[in-house]
């Protein structure tokens, strides 16, 4: 089916047309023109969802690089519907809340092409099979939250927050790569399906492992999972509907989707088992407790998505090892953990995009999201609070609200591990239910502190910036939205769970799909009070004396392991990399090109002649030489003659000219031995160059003997010379020595394959284009380059930004 | 770079014309003769660095207002596009198509979209040379 792969081209198309929109079409708000992608592409999506669910899947194949495997395969199934909606749904809330949210004084061209970009690349992730398509799309992700997250680049802040998740999230990226590189090299096969078909044969490999670890690795640094996660609480610099978007709803799902993805690939692991469940759990404990500390209501929510985001990691590793133990009861029990985390994962895109939406009205309308100067908000801005309160309790997992049967749902899933009989886990087993518990109770106590810190309490107007109001009705839309979502999940959950939830299941375990139903009925009750239910019942009553008692014991948190700071460690790593780098940087750049070119000849005398030394490949034969007439000795004696001038002339006019002398010569070579192309653009380009010389050196200064120690002089000299010697010997060795075959026979026949007689064109155009291609890109770089470095030098008194 | 030669600069507004023509000439005679793409773009790009050379950059920034710049970056995406293009078409990256057609004037003429993509070449050799000719010679 086309429409998959538009669907991925269709937001890039768009945001090549934003910027002449946005200045032909001043009047209105760009953001209305943006909003109809999202939404387009979430019906086209949608009108799939019955197919989907009956079972179908959609695919698509490319040749984009077939020669290297790599295809531009689309596919679209039960996972990656679910993450299309999300993607595409939450998208254009996002949109449209950002209508209200950013005023027209901001660069909205920028912000919406970023967002553009942003939301083509993460469908690219989602829809893509192939692993190298998918791995470009993933780094693309990165960049575009890169440049959002730097929105307002004039705050120190965002810098830092941005460079911080390149960094990280791009670091992880290739690892991730490296993983894919060893998948092929084991299967053969850049495809995802095929993998997953050939998944038998895969386990006893050497680079299994690595592999697994490697693909965990860029799966834990998007999905923000400990020790990785100290990227996303400074990514909350980005505006408001951005942390909505990438850093709750979709881009940090990134990383749980490649874990859902490869898990059948994975699975069955040991490894893959432990580090994503253990993984997972500690950081849903790591994060709640963190959250609990904080005072900027964003970074709360930070280190709430960060924890909620373990939860599912931790879900999905439980699940796996359903496929450990093949067909049986047990299995059964852990495939409703992958079903748990698939609904979590919805529920926490609805609840935690309402909430970002919710603190970011509180923020715009009274100037700070610090829980201690809010408080009494809840008379004036009744709205915002609804939404927030739905949220809120959503996220603690109360009902009525999603939030709720989805964590019955992970307590459950959790509490089915003390079962567990294989992977050797004994007592282990017992823990994770009792960290799960903790992890809630915190979770509970931080919902509670977005609640009730922000709207109840005593309103103190003399420490806000602005006076609170109701935020304007446009801009309370989008949040409603997902508020209402959150409730109507609650009680409409079994439509979710069989069109959306089961189909995906198909997609995670595709061994057992026609072996067993494996999406549940969701209940919110289950007719009797079991633990799960017990065990909500405690998260809320600890919950509640924890909440009341807070600030009794939030002093635990200037002691022990809270110090330990990751990032400390990382800012130390940047700096210390920054130290060294320069360090060794400034020790060889002397800014004497002089020193750069005995570099670059004692490197090459190494290297090349190390390896003709080595090799012993000596070997002259000038048996078949053809016979040198005597124009060529003329022509020899002259170039050798301007060489030996050069050294001693005084002005560098004369310098440039027999420069050209020598230029000029080689093109004359080339006509005696019939090239006419290359003494064409040998000449040209000679000509050229000296023009550009001349251009140069009306700048420089008079050109002065310059006074060096007599054993550098030596030194330079035996460079100099020994390079001459090496690349003579290369010359006749490479005349005497014919280790391959000739590759002209394959060009012979241009005129029937290329269509043309010029067969060094066709070579150029044709057989080798993809290097004039890039040829042609390097060029430009080179004089856009030029063009920077000379025109754009930094002015830094008229520059708007915080250093 | 202000050099008062009425002799040169009487030559030079004959000898650019022959220059820019030989450029076009070798061009189109890439395909199947000596000339193409880079050495035509190169040719052009010589004569307009002539002309710099010989009148002062004002003078030839009125009679040729043309951003260089753009010249380069349009023939990047020229060369990018055929490559594209050739997917749009269901063929591989940068396959190149060729064909004989019946046209008015000319007779049976050889078309071939390697034109495009040289086409694209010789702008980018064009834009860029003059705008690292430019950037250098201006910087005062």
């Amino acid at each position: 089916m086309l429409t998959i792969t538009m669907a991925i081209f269709i937001p890039f198309l768009a945001a090549i047309f934003i910027p002449s929109i946005y200045k032909g079409i001043p009047r209105v708000n760009i953001g209305w023109f943006v909003l109809i992608i999202p939404v387009t592409l979430f019906i086209m999506l949608a009108r799939n969802i019955s197919a989907i669910a009956a079972g179908e899947t959609y695919i698509q194949t490319i040749p984009w690089i077939p020669s290297a495997g790599i295809y531009f395969t689309t596919y679209l199934d039960g996972l990656s519907m679910i993450f299309g909606l999300l993607i595409t749904g939450v998208g254009s809330l996002v949109i449209l809340y950002s209508i209200y949210y950013l005023s027209a004084r901001e660069s909205l061209a920028h912000f919406y092409v970023y967002l553009l970009l942003f939301m083509g690349a993460m469908l690219g992730v989602v829809f893509s099979d192939n692993m190298m398509v998918l791995y470009v799309f993933w780094e693309l992700t990165s960049i575009s939250s890169f440049l959002l997250i730097a929105f307002w680049y004039h705050r120190k802040q965002s810098r830092y927050g941005a460079q911080k998740s390149l960094l990280i999230t791009v670091t992880g990226g290739i690892a991730m790569l490296a993983g894919f590189l060893m998948l092929y090299a084991m299967t053969g096969s850049f495809s995802i399906r095929e993998n997953i078909a050939s998944v038998g044969e895969l386990t006893g490999e050497a680079l299994f492992l690595p592999a697994l670890l490697l693909v965990l690795v860029g799966a834990f640094t998007k999905s923000a999972q400990f020790p990785f996660h100290i990227w996303l609480p400074d990514a909350m610099e980005a505006p408001t509907p951005v942390s909505a978007y990438l850093h709750s709803a979709t881009m940090v799902k990134a990383g749980i989707y490649i874990v859902a993805r490869f898990t059948p690939v994975f699975g069955g692991e040991p490894v893959w088992f432990y580090a994503v469940s253990a993984v997972g759990i500690f950081t849903l404990f790591w994060g709640s407790l963190n959250a609990v500390r904080q005072t900027d209501l964003k970074a709360l929510l930070a280190y709430s998505t960060i924890s909620q985001l373990g939860l599912v990691m931790s879900l999905f590793g439980l699940g796996s090892a359903a496929l450990h133990a093949g067909y049986s009861a047990n299995s059964v029990l852990y495939t409703q953990a992958t079903f748990a985390a698939l609904f979590h994962l919805v529920n926490h895109s609805t609840f935690k995009g309402a909430l970002f939406m919710m603190v970011g009205i509180v923020d715009l309308n009274v100037g700070t999201r610090d829980v201690r100067r809010l408080g009494g908000l809840m008379s004036l801005m009744p709205f915002t609070f609804t939404i927030a309160v739905i949220g809120s309790f959503s996220m603690a997992g109360l009902p009525p609200f999603n939030g709720f049967l989805s964590k019955e749902m992970f307590f459950e899933a959790m509490l089915t591990l003390r079962h567990l009989e294989f992977f050797s886990i004994g007592t282990w087993g017992t823990w994770f239910p009792v960290i799960a518990w903790i992890a809630s109770v915190f979770t509970f106590v931080y919902s509670m502190i977005i609640v009730f810190q922000t709207f109840l309490g005593e309103h103190q107007p003399d420490r806000l910036d602005r006076k609170a109001h109701e935020a304007p009705p446009g801009m309370l839309i989008a949040p409603s939205i997902l508020a209402l979502l959150v409730v109507t999940i609650f009680f409409f959950p079994n439509i979710i769970g069989q069109y959306l939830l089961r189909p995906a299941m198909a997609s995670i375990y595709p061994s057992l799909a026609g072996e067993m139903e494996l999406a549940p009925r969701i209940l919110a009750w289950h007719g009797k009070v079991d633990t799960p239910l017990l065990m909500t019942g405690g998260v809320v009553i600890l919950g509640i004396i924890l909440y009341r008692l807070l600030q009794y014991w939030r002093n635990i948190y200037e002691i022990g392991p809270f110090r330990w700071n990751l990032d400390a460690l990382y800012n130390g790593m940047l700096s210390f990399a920054e130290r060294s780098s320069s360090l060794l940087t400034n020790f060889y750049m002397t800014g004497d090109l002089r020193n750069y070119l005995s570099y670059i000849f004692a490197f090459f005398l190494l290297a090349v002649g190390g390896s003709l030394w080595f090799t012993g490949g000596f070997s002259f034969d000038m048996s078949n030489d053809a016979p040198i007439a005597l124009n060529e000795y003329i022509l020899v004696f002259v170039m050798a003659a301007a060489c030996v001038l050069m050294l001693f002339v005084r002005s560098r006019i004369t310098a440039i000219l027999l420069n050209g002398v020598l230029g000029y010569s080689i093109a004359l070579f080339f006509v005696f031995f019939r090239a006419p192309d290359l003494a064409l653009t040998q000449i040209v380009v000679e000509t050229v160059t000296t023009g550009l010389f001349l251009a140069c050196f009306y700048f420089l200064p008079e050109w002065k003997r310059e006074k060096s120690a007599q054993p550098t002089k030596i030194f330079n000299g035996l460079i100099a010379v020994s390079a001459g010697v090496v690349v003579t010997v290369i010359a006749l060795s490479v005349q005497g020595n014919k280790m391959f075959e000739s590759i002209s026979v394959y060009f012979e026949n241009a005129y029937d394959l290329a269509g043309g007689k010029n067969i060094v064109n066709t070579i150029l155009g044709d057989f080798r284009a993809f290097d004039t291609m890039l040829e042609v890109v390097v060029l430009f770089i080179a004089g856009i380059g030029v063009y920077t470095l000379v025109k754009l030098k930094a002015k830094k008194e008229e520059r708007d930004v915080e250093d | 770079m202000k050099i008062n030669d009425v002799i040169l600069q009487t030559v030079t507004k004959l000898v650019v014309f022959i220059i820019l023509t030989f450029g076009v000439e070798l061009f189109f005679s890439g395909h199947n003769d000596p000339g193409g793409g880079f050495i035509g773009g190169l040719v052009l790009s010589s004569a307009l660095v002539l002309l710099f050379l010989v009148h002062d950059i004002e003078t030839v920034e009125k009679g040729i207002p043309v951003d260089f710049k753009k010249v380069a970056a349009v023939g990047v995406l020229f060369v990018v596009g055929t490559g594209v293009g050739a997917v749009l078409f269901g063929a591989s990256f940068l396959s190149q198509a060729f064909g004989h057609f019946e046209l008015p004037v000319f007779g049976s003429t050889e078309l071939a979209t390697v034109v495009l993509f040289e086409a694209g070449v010789a702008m980018a050799v064009v834009g860029t040379v003059v705008t690292i000719m430019l950037s250098i010679s201006e910087d005062v």
